[in-house]
């Protein structure tokens, strides 16, 4: 009789430390991208960057700076116009921050561990359209952005909004697209099962990631993707040189909270690129055994040491993305909404189709993936 | 009106020229980064990671002809060096030096100010004063820039704050302390 229920509180405790480390991966990585956005602009553009935060003297490359912008965001006045939609003014920002969260939520982080008898697969949620809630759950992140915009009564925050909107779905489109292109090639909507399938290799050398079967998937998606993080070059719904947009109205922690979901979607964005076209958790020549080189090169490792690979190069491809999509926002300029618009619509969203086009006419002669 | 260059189809595809341009700043990433490890890791403080000067540690050069802070010369007794002729008070343009003249203990000497306030307020740093001293009196080379008050009162430097003040080195780096505002 005892069996079943300690079996169910194993469950639940093994569903909870999941969402805790990928809460704990989202979290951390959003906040140590305030640091790098600072330092890496920074040693770009041959400057320092803050250093100034110590704490008893200690500076640590400025690292303490996100703990002093937390206090700062958190002391500081919370202003609401007077004329604003208090409800939807106030939740607006966790609309935003909540579901940029969340949407990491079916990003595996890991193979299969095998821990006391059971095999728990490492991902916080294991969902077969797993590709699809990650994809609604950025969609839907734009709500807190529309009704920031629109409870503010502020027509600059509107026009931030709507923007906002307009973007979204310009950008959301070729996001849909392009992953068309790797889910016909991997044959599955579920990421753990797409990571699986991109660790087969060509000629038993080169290992079949998403980046060779899809570049051009790879590089529109990672456009609509940095679209979608709603940053520099596609920052149209702030557009601070122009209409200051969305968050006008919002100071202390709510627009912390605002830059904060920005931050957590660039590591969602990051997340589901090293899932789809990086291999994932993928090591080259990894296998549940061990490494097994091409030419009969064979180190045997032992589980645990596997899957903790697989998990750090997961979190290293993740890092990796951030940087590089970190380095694309301190080097482009920022375009003009028609930019933008036309550069969705007429140069994304055509290209997406056509290669998902292209797919299925190469995936065709082999009788489907 | 101006004649718009042509863009080529390299650069309306964009796609290229932003990867050499990814090229670029990842090349000053990575130089600098190598730069920053060998300053401080391997301690080459001749190789520098960025053209920071990092402002209250740090100063940049500064020439020995720029104006700065007013200090009065002190003759070998310590006593101001100037007679009270009043030029610089004369040529002012801004009106920002008061003189009061008395007799200087030294019959060889006719005068020596009572007092003698600048109002920096009220100065313009034109360097007048300097230019019209007949005994080389007054000098603008302290090298300090830094000045501020919480009041106009606090602005106004008396005689005894103007000649504690030594000229900055030759780099420019102020000798006197940077005067800090009472509150």
């Amino acid at each position: 009789m005892n069996e079943p229920s300690t079996g169910l509180a194993a469950d639940l405790g093994i569903a909870f430390a999941k969402v805790a480390f990928a809460m704990l991966v989202v979290l951390n990585f959003g906040g140590i991208l305030t640091w790098v956005e600072r330092k890496q602009s920074a040693i770009m553009q041959d400057r320092i960057g803050a250093n100034r935060a110590s704490i008893f003297g200690l500076r640590l490359f400025g690292l303490f700076h996100p703990l002093a912008d937390a206090i700062k965001m958190l002391t500081k006045e919370e202003f609401t116009p007077a004329r604003a939609d208090r409800f939807l003014f106030g939740i607006a920002p966790f609309l935003s921050l909540f579901f940029a969260l969340v949407a990491f939520a079916t990003v595996p982080f890991g193979d299969v561990l095998r821990l006391g008898g059971r095999e728990i697969s490492l991902q916080a949620v294991e969902l077969n359209v797993g590709i699809l809630y990650v994809f609604a759950m950025l969609s839907l992140g734009v709500y807190g952005v529309v009704l920031a915009g629109w409870a503010s009564a502020n027509n600059y925050a509107l026009l931030g909004g709507q923007r906002a909107a307009a973007l979204m779905i310009s950008s959301e489109i070729a996001i849909g697209a392009s992953i068309m292109g790797v889910a016909l090639v991997y044959g599955s909507l579920d990421m753990q099962t797409i990571v699986r399938g991109q660790g087969v290799y060509w000629f038993d050398l080169v290992p079949k990631w998403g980046i060779l079967t899809q570049p051009l998937g790879f590089v529109l998606f990672l456009t609509a993707g940095i679209a979608a993080t709603k940053r520099i070059p596609f920052d149209l719904p702030e557009s601070e040189s122009e209409i200051v947009g969305y968050f006008v109205e919002y100071s202390g922690m709510r627009f912390g909270m605002f830059m904060m979901a920005d931050f957590v979607e660039t590591v969602v964005i990051a997340g589901m690129t090293t899932a789809l076209f990086l291999g994932g958790w993928q090591v080259p020549f990894l296998f549940p055994e061990g490494f097994n080189f091409p030419g009969d090169l064979a180190i045997p490792l032992p589980h645990l040491a596997v899957v903790a690979l697989q998990v750090g190069a997961f979190l290293t491809k993740v890092a990796f993305m951030c940087w590089f999509m970190m380095l694309i926002r301190w080097t482009l300029p920022r375009f003009r909404y028609d930019q933008a618009m036309r550069l969705g619509w007429l140069g994304l969203f055509p290209l997406s189709i056509l290669n998902v086009v292209l797919t299925g006419l190469v995936l065709l002669p082999r009788g489907g993936s | 009106m101006t004649d718009r260059p042509k863009i080529g189809l390299r650069q309306r595809v964009y796609l290229v020229e932003v990867l050499i341009g990814l090229g670029v700043t990842a090349r000053h990433f990575f130089g600098n980064l190598g730069r920053h490890a060998a300053h401080s890791i391997l301690r080459r403080k001749d190789v520098r990671g960025a053209v920071t000067i990092q402002y209250p540690e740090e100063r940049r050069p500064y020439s020995p002809r720029l104006r700065s802070l007013h200090r009065l010369v002190r003759r070998e007794d310590g006593s101001p060096r100037c007679v009270a002729c009043m030029m610089c008070e004369t040529v002012c343009p801004a009106h920002c030096i008061y003189i009061m003249a008395s007799e200087h203990p030294n019959p060889d000497i006719e005068k020596m100010p009572a007092r003698f306030d600048i109002d920096l307020g009220k100065c313009v740093f034109c360097g007048f004063c300097v230019e019209a001293c007949p005994e080389d009196a007054i000098r603008m080379d302290t090298g300090i820039l830094e000045f501020s008050a919480y009041s106009r009162e606090g602005m106004i430097y008396t005689m005894d704050k103007l000649l504690a003040l030594e000229p900055a080195d030759e780099t420019g780096r102020p000798r006197s302390p940077v005067p800090l505002p009472a509150r």
